[in-house]
């Protein structure tokens, strides 16, 4: 069926749009292929013009203007093209392209990088960026008093050196053959050297902020001189921020606004079926995972953790709560839009029977097990857990439910009980992921969860600058996640965005919503 | 008079002391929440020594009592601080939001509070007929919603299939006052809606209650006509317990419209006042408490000196 679709969409006999829509109907929601048809409409170039007003959730009145900063989703929208840049763009396919910087390289060993800046890129100032820029946005990262968000992602640089104006090399304290992947966080903007107020968004963005109101309103106009050919086609642009999904919805349909994120997944095809509206749903990556902490008691015993991933159905989860927007989780967090992710491995499906078998040989029958949840971990989370009782109480497996507040459960709930849930967005790396939440050293390692044969894999792969090797080594690293590991992943949620048909765009990448938070420098009007 | 001034000094002096303590409930509040503003910044995905920084960056690593008192300080100096979360100074953030907040709270007034009290007055003249009961239970029917649901409907109504008014209400300093008045018309209809029961059952109550005593009684008696029974003997003596409702749903308009706003995505205060204390900010959340707190305070003096005018054995008593 998908096939007949994306044939059919190869000869122009259906919309992208009607593809999106009739491949979400079938429940086999994927991103868009590659190239798409040839037809006349599709080929046309990108048309240049128009205010471009988005209607956005994650925004607040608290939020800083400081890359370091950034949490909500309208701040880390301004690090993508909009109203900064970094050096390195990550395409719809999730590999690493040029940016800021025009091109770089590893040396043997993957210890020493290159990176080459473009000429002739200048901020909203005037004024050209240079090496110094660069050494100084993502440095700052490094300082303890900051606090910023990506400290221990930019720790490993141990040496900042400017090689002329238009190059910079980085010296890592260990091989990373993933390097260039990190410098394209939504925290690594470039900003002018020597910034210490960063509230005006000064930057190098296809957009300058004219008006900005935090939580509120941003307004900002075409920056004439961007350096990128073929972005930013907006004259202007508007944000709002709007919290509450039905006046999202509403500003949508009634045309106050041209772009949505996170609509309502329980009406999003309601919303897909009219005729000025077009959903954006692409395979993306937003994990929602239910972390086990494996060194409390009962959770210490692998055949329990097997028990409760066999006493999952995943598909009726990924039916009523994700709506079919979404794919089935396969207990490991590199989701398939992931470079490297296991595909091959088999899909981990609901057996009772298995279930029940892994809670006898845990010698864990009668017990019950009490999971802490709340929709702060993701929306619908306490309606997840609740159909997981259902579907564990026919392996003999008795959960209790316990529903936590949403104000403050990532502090006092998350990584605190021992069975509780959480999500995660999908990093574009593997080493990423791993090293983040993984690693037997990593604070935000939910699961408590210490392989010493997984970390060696960790720090081998990343020094592995051999694409097959690092494949075999991953794929291995993700069997023994699923298999031995403290979480249970049932599901993996689509990116899902809405937009009036006006709205034009090529092939959606999922690796954050809104077109990898790049839509306001990659779409355009159409008329 | 010199009662009365007295009194205003008097209840003036209360209301700063309730401002203060209102202040220190709101701090302790606050401090009583789980997390604090450092984790509520970094997320889930704070580590221990980005916590330990942001808190030595903020001053949280200072006991409360130090903190609250500088905080104290600073504000008997004039200076509302700066947000801990972004460093914007308070008062610049709650400036402008208040007037907008305002501004809604003065639309939703200037057509509710005559609007409340003709048709009190109606349902008060006309009492047990059927205008009568369609107001009593159109207007309760009102009330009895959730402000969110009457706004919704609105919406789907007026935005979503006539089409003719906006669903979202997000004013900006680009928009002419035209404008404005057109974004502002759904929820200022909810607000109606929501006061309009109060005010009108007030004053059909009041009235009514004038109506069946024994002066009005002697009015009719001697043959006074009923549009000067209501004009000059009836409303006069009712006008204190109508002041007080329309005062403190005043006060609701200003305080009250949180959901309103998040429904319409209005700029106004609430929801900053929402955002701060996810974010336990605590200068902001201080700030606008006090607002608040004085709104209240400001309102409640304003209707007990009304009152006491419009009754002359109080304004004359010495």
């Amino acid at each position: 069926m998908l096939r007949l679709l994306e044939e059919m969409l190869q000869r122009g006999e259906i919309s992208r749009r009607k593809f999106l829509a009739l491949s979400a109907a079938i429940g086999a929601s994927i991103a868009l292929p590659m190239g798409g048809p040839s037809s006349a409409a599709f080929a046309a170039a990108p048309k240049k013009g128009g205010r471009l007003r988005l209607g956005l959730q994650g925004g607040s009145t608290s939020d800083s203007m400081d890359p370091a900063k950034f949490n909500d989703v309208y701040v880390q929208m301004t690090s993508m093209g909009f109203l900064r840049n970094p050096l390195v763009e990550i395409d719809a396919k999730g590999n690493a392209i040029p940016d800021l910087a025009e091109s770089w390289e590893a040396q043997p060993g993957a210890k020493v990088w290159v990176f080459n800046l473009r000429k002739g890129a200048e901020f909203h100032n005037g004024k050209s960026v240079d090496a110094d820029d660069v050494i100084f946005s993502i440095q700052r990262h490094q300082n303890p008093e900051l606090a910023s968000q990506i400290k221990t992602l930019v720790q490993p640089i141990k040496v900042f050196k400017k090689d002329g104006p238009h190059r910079v090399i980085f010296e890592l304290e260990g091989p990373n053959a993933d390097f260039p992947y990190l410098l394209a966080d939504t925290r690594a903007p470039i900003v002018p050297a020597g910034t210490t107020d960063f509230e005006d968004g000064m930057g190098t963005g296809g957009y300058q902020l004219v008006e900005y109101e935090p939580g509120v309103r941003a307004f900002a106009k075409r920056f004439p001189n961007y350096y990128k050919a073929g972005r930013a086609h907006f004259d202007e642009v508007e944000v709002t921020i709007m919290g509450d999904v039905n006046a999202r919805t509403t500003a949508l349909k009634t045309g106050q606004v041209d772009v949505i994120n996170r609509p309502d997944r329980k009406t999003a095809h309601l919303l897909d079926r009219m005729k000025e509206i077009q959903l954006v749903n692409v395979k993306g990556g937003l994990l929602y995972t239910f972390p086990m902490l494996c060194d409390t008691p009962p959770f210490d015993n692998n055949d329990l953790r097997l028990a409760l991933k066999y006493s999952v159905d995943r598909e009726d989860m990924l039916k009523t709560i994700l709506r079919g927007y979404g794919v089935m989780g396969n207990d490991h967090p590199i989701a398939p839009i992931v470079k490297y992710s296991a595909v091959d491995l088999p899909q981990r499906a609901y057996d009772p029977d298995k279930a029940r078998f892994h809670l006898k040989k845990a010698g864990l029958e009668g017990e019950t097990f009490r999971l802490h949840t709340s929709d702060a971990a993701f929306a619908g989370a306490v309606d997840a857990a609740l159909l997981w009782q259902r579907h564990a109480k026919k392996a003999g497996i008795q959960v209790e439910v316990v529903r936590e507040p949403v104000d403050g459960y990532w502090d006092n709930v998350w990584n605190k009980k021992p069975w509780s849930a959480c999500f995660w967005f999908a990093r574009v790396t593997c080493d990423w992921m791993f090293t983040m939440a993984y690693a037997a050293e990593a604070s935000a390692n939910d699961m408590h969860w210490k392989h010493p044969y997984f970390n060696e894999l960790l720090v081998a792969a990343r020094g592995e600058l051999d694409d097959q090797k690092r494949a075999k080594m991953y794929g291995e690293m993700q069997s023994l996640v699923r298999d031995e590991g403290g979480v249970v992943i049932p599901m993996i949620a689509n990116m899902v965005d809405a937009a009036s048909t006006k709205v034009k765009f090529e092939n959606p990448a999922g690796n954050q919503e809104l077109d990898g938070m790049r839509a306001i420098e990659r779409w355009w009007f159409d008329a | 008079m010199d009662s009365l001034k007295k009194m205003v000094v008097k209840r003036l002096a209360a209301g700063a002391v309730t401002v203060l303590v209102v202040s220190i409930l709101i701090f302790v509040g606050v401090e009583a929440l789980p997390g604090d503003p450092a984790t509520a910044i970094l997320g889930q995905q704070a580590t221990p020594e980005n916590l330990a920084a942001l808190r030595k960056e903020l001053k949280l690593d200072m006991p409360p009592h130090v903190r609250y008192f500088s905080w104290v300080s600073d504000v008997a100096r004039g200076d509302l601080g700066r947000s801990l979360t972004n460093q914007r100074p308070v008062a610049e953030m709650i400036g402008w939001r208040f007037s907008n907040t305002l501004f809604l709270a003065l639309a939703a007034a200037t057509v509710a509070v005559p609007l409340a009290i003709l048709l009190g007055m109606l349902a008060a003249l006309y009492r047990e007929s059927w205008l009568d009961k369609l107001l009593s239970i159109s207007s309760l029917s009102a009330i009895s919603f959730p402000e969110f649901f009457v706004g919704y409907i609105l919406i789907a109504i007026f935005a979503v299939k006539l089409g003719i008014l906006p669903g979202v209400a997000s004013i900006h300093s680009g928009m002419g006052f035209g404008q404005k008045l057109l974004a502002i018309v759904l929820p200022t209809i909810t607000l109606m809606l929501v006061v309009l029961a109060h005010m009108m059952r007030m004053t059909r109550a009041a009235i009514i209650g004038i109506l069946t005593s024994p002066y009005i009684e002697m009015a009719k008696l001697k043959g006074v006509g009923r549009r000067r029974i209501i004009y000059h003997h009836a409303i006069p003596n009712a006008l204190a317990p109508i002041i007080n409702v329309v005062i403190m749903d005043l006060a609701w308009l200003v305080v009250g419209v949180v959901v309103v706003e998040v429904v319409f995505v209005y700029p106004g205060l609430g929801q900053l006042l929402v955002d701060a204390v996810s974010k336990r900010d605590l200068p902001v959340v201080q700030a606008s408490g006090l607002i608040f707190a004085c709104t209240y305070i400001l309102l409640n003096l304003t209707a007990d000196v009304l009152s006491i005018l419009t009754n002359p054995k109080l304004r004359t008593a010495n």
